[in-house]
């Protein structure tokens, strides 16, 4: 009883935090608010038994929101904790689309008769997701590796601020042409 | 606690999210909606495992959904930034080339 209050607080303290998000008055503040979600919402995946992924959800979450606010204030250009601000757009049909969405999936939810629980969770649960992910599962934890490691690459590529192509030229033939020449020497 | 309390509350993160991703004006807020909307999806996939199929292959599909939204965040951080730079502007609404 104690836990399924506690499952519901936590539930209670996602859905608040993330509507916080976006009716705070500072961007820091928004900030803030959706690493709380996280952080309720890690905890009830901690709640299901799930210690790996509820932990890893915790920190990278975290981590994630501190990055966040960097950017925040790198791009809001002025100290976003001090700024109220509003910027919607189409904020009555934003909020119908996403009433009614919400609408639809709860009503699915009530209506849908949910099938028993088939089997049981292993003891050793954790050690039981290693297996897992180094066994049967490694061709799904192989095909997500490239996916990073593309992400990494084109995240820089994109966010460089001079290229290959600024250097050497369009054809990539000429000297490099770059501000501060480097080698020893220089 | 049961399933339908716990999808619940994901529906509920889902919605405010795409809320924020629908009507939000800046970059990084839009994100924050997408992130909130993969928020609410974790949360279903990991009650949905625990109250219907408790086997570990099923943890699988959350750590992929979280891979998800690491990609998802770092493509976003690095189109904001070159927004950014070309054109010294954080708002989607000034960067509607693809919807000409």
């Amino acid at each position: 009883m104690l836990v399924a209050i506690a499952f519901l607080a936590l539930g209670v303290v996602a859905a608040l935090a993330g509507a916080a998000v976006f009716t705070v008055s500072s961007m820091a503040r928004a900030t803030y608010a959706l690493a709380l979600s996280f952080v309720a919402v890690g905890l009830q995946v901690v709640m299901l038994s799930q210690n790996f992924v509820g932990v890893m959800i915790l920190l990278m979450m975290m981590m994630e929101m501190a990055v966040m606010a960097v950017f925040m204030v790198m791009f809001m250009g002025m100290n976003p904790a001090l700024m109220p601000m509003s910027m919607v757009h189409g904020k009555r049909a934003s909020l119908g689309t996403a009433g009614s969405v919400c609408a639809a999936m709860v009503l699915g939810i009530v209506l849908t008769p949910w099938p028993a629980r088939r089997g049981a969770p292993p003891p050793e649960l954790t050690a039981a997701i290693g297996r897992e992910l180094l066994e049967s599962k490694m061709l799904a934890m192989a095909t997500i590796s490239p996916v990073m490691v593309a992400t990494i690459v084109g995240g820089v590529a994109l966010a460089l601020r001079r290229t290959r192509y600024d250097r050497y030229g369009d054809d990539l033939e000429r000297p490099a042409d770059d501000p501060q020449p480097g080698g020893v020497g220089r | 606690m049961t399933l339908q309390t716990a999808l619940v509350i994901a529906a509920a993160l889902f919605s405010i999210g795409l809320y924020g991703a629908i009507s939000q004006q800046v970059v990084v807020m839009v994100m924050m909606g997408l992130e909130l909307m993969v928020n609410g999806v974790m949360l279903a996939v990991a009650a949905l495992w625990w109250f219907l199929a408790p086997h570990p292959s099923g943890q699988v599909l959350l750590l992929v959904v979280i891979a998800a939204m690491t990609v998802e965040m770092g493509m976003g951080f690095a189109v904001a930034t070159v927004l950014h730079r070309e054109r010294r502007v954080d708002m989607t609404d000034s960067a509607t080339d693809l919807s000409r």
